[in-house]
């Protein structure tokens, strides 16, 4: 009963990435119809950009603000420069783009900071906590936190405010949105610039379990995927709750059913992908 | 010196020509009617006036020519457009439809939202619900409620009538007649050339992109040609 909590609390960090990582992909995809094939990759920039601070002294905390805020601003000069331009275009075009996008900024990292795996100091101690008598770790404690704080406050944003109703908007209906005055390029970007932050997020979250390396986001972003597609690439409440969903279930079945284990896991998840674009398309 | 005028203005939908030498002119709380057969060019005339499409001749706000005109300058400067179909926001609430329409205002004031809802009550009794449930009559008030979130100084409205039944249509005439005695100018493209013309004051009617009569509403409803092609008898 107890390692079955834990591995839940587990799964649910893990989820908690994931959900993180598929509310940036469903942003985009809702504001913009474009699928950001290099969502994870810009995490992992985002993750590198944090411990280079981390390794000149910067607290944690403050190297985590900035890098957030970074990522947000080159979000949004992302879209400005490369995706704006292309927006008459084809759709293949922009697709192509991101892919490129993509093994651009892997080979970037590479470049800037080398392949080799480092460890990466987060926040929260590794050590455990007992709550009702059952140790958890407070590292995948601590990742919840942050991970639902995060999504929380994209939520509140995207549904209290003027800016998120002008998102809304500007994604629902872009002519429309124009004649009412709301600058919908402007909004595009500051999609991609939010997409971009809760990469930040994922990133850095991700890192101390991880491992910092160029390739550490690419199978969380395929789990991204397939925590999206719950909801339909364009329910945020589907891909957060998805995200969870799948981590939780991921980690039990690694757990739990022995010939699954931890290699067949992201079969495990491709499949799931594989069964709900099947699902949809008859649905 | 006239709110809104038009000098000689042309627009084309690629080789098409829509507009030719269009001129209008719009007082401070006048009430405008284009009317004209389908392919008149009524539509692309708001259109030219909002920056939706792109134009030759000069529009000109309070006197002063607006060059590089483009929908979400034309919402600062007080022009609300209401375009064919209303262009409601289906998927947002109808409270988000409203505010969104008061986004050039920094934000909904109770006031404004107060003044909708006394005008339209159904919007207050819907207003959490989606848009896209509103029946037809239901969303053109939606629309004019948004476009009177914005405070507008000119109101651009494209056959508000399309679709609805006549009673609807009255009502939102007199909607429209209520506003228009607040203060606020609008000029309605119509087919429905007999509502049009007992609410406006002046009226100008498109042929084939042309001005080919104008006047006071009252003298062109008697017009033998206008009664005749545009009011049946």
């Amino acid at each position: 009963m107890a390692n079955l909590l834990q591995q839940i609390v587990s799964g649910l960090a893990s989820g908690g990435i994931y959900g993180s990582l598929a509310l940036a992909l469903v942003l985009i995809y809702r504001a913009t119809g474009v699928i950001n094939f290099a969502q994870g990759e810009l995490a992992t920039l985002s993750a590198f950009i944090c411990a280079s601070l981390v390794g000149h002294g910067w607290s944690f905390w403050a190297a985590f603000a900035a890098t957030v805020a970074l990522s947000f601003a080159g979000g949004m000069g992302l879209h400005t420069v490369l995706i704006r331009p292309l927006a008459r275009g084809p759709l293949l075009g922009i697709v192509i783009l991101t892919i490129g996008l993509l093994i651009a900024v892997n080979g970037l990292d590479t470049w800037l900071w080398g392949g080799a795996v480092r460890q990466f100091q987060g926040p929260f101690s590794t050590s455990p906590i007992r709550v009702g008598g059952v140790a958890f770790s407070k590292q995948d404690l601590g990742v919840i936190a942050v991970s639902l704080v995060a999504v929380a406050l994209m939520g509140l944003l995207l549904s209290r405010t003027k800016l998120g109703l002008g998102l809304r908007a500007a994604a629902a209906n872009p002519d429309e949105s124009r004649l009412a005055g709301v600058p919908v390029d402007g909004m595009y970007a500051l999609g991609w610039g939010l997409a971009a932050a809760l990469g930040a997020v994922a990133g850095v979250l991700a890192a101390p379990s991880l491992l910092l390396e160029p390739n550490m986001m690419q199978t969380v972003l395929l789990y991204a995927f397939a925590a999206a597609l719950v909801g339909a690439m364009t329910s945020p409440l589907g891909a957060v709750l998805g995200g969870l969903g799948l981590g939780v279930l991921l980690n039990l079945l690694g757990t739990y059913v022995h010939w699954i284990g931890g290699d067949l896991r992201l079969a495990a998840a491709l499949a799931l992908i594989l069964g709900l674009l099947l699902v949809r398309r008859r649905a | 010196m006239p709110l809104l005028e038009l000098r000689e203005v042309g627009a084309r939908y690629g080789q098409v020509v829509a507009l030719r030498g269009v001129s209008l002119t719009v007082d401070e709380g006048d009430f405008v009617a284009v009317l004209g057969a389908n392919g008149a060019g009524k539509t692309t005339t708001l259109r030219a006036i909002s920056g939706t499409v792109k134009t030759s001749g000069d529009v000109l706000l309070d006197g002063d020519p607006v060059f590089r005109r483009r929908p979400e300058r034309m919402a600062k400067l007080g022009v609300a457009h209401v375009p064919e179909g209303r262009g409601t926001f289906t998927t947002l609430s109808v409270l988000d439809n409203l505010r969104l329409g008061a986004w050039v205002q920094q934000g909904a004031r109770g006031r404004d939202l107060a003044r909708v809802f006394e005008l339209f009550p159904v919007l207050y009794e819907r207003r959490d619900q989606r848009a896209g449930t509103l029946s037809g009559g239901q969303q053109q008030m939606l629309a004019l409620g948004r476009a009177m979130m914005a405070r507008p100084r000119l109101l651009l409205l494209d056959e508000p009538s399309l679709g609805l039944a006549p009673l609807v249509t009255r009502e939102m005439f007199d909607a429209l007649r209520q506003l228009n005695e607040q203060g606020t100018a609008i000029v309605v493209v119509e087919q429905n050339a007999t509502l049009a013309l007992e609410a406006a004051r002046h009226a100008y009617l498109l042929e084939t992109g042309s001005v080919v009569l104008q006047g006071e509403a009252s003298v062109l409803r008697t017009n033998d040609d206008v009664r005749r092609s545009y009011l049946g008898y």
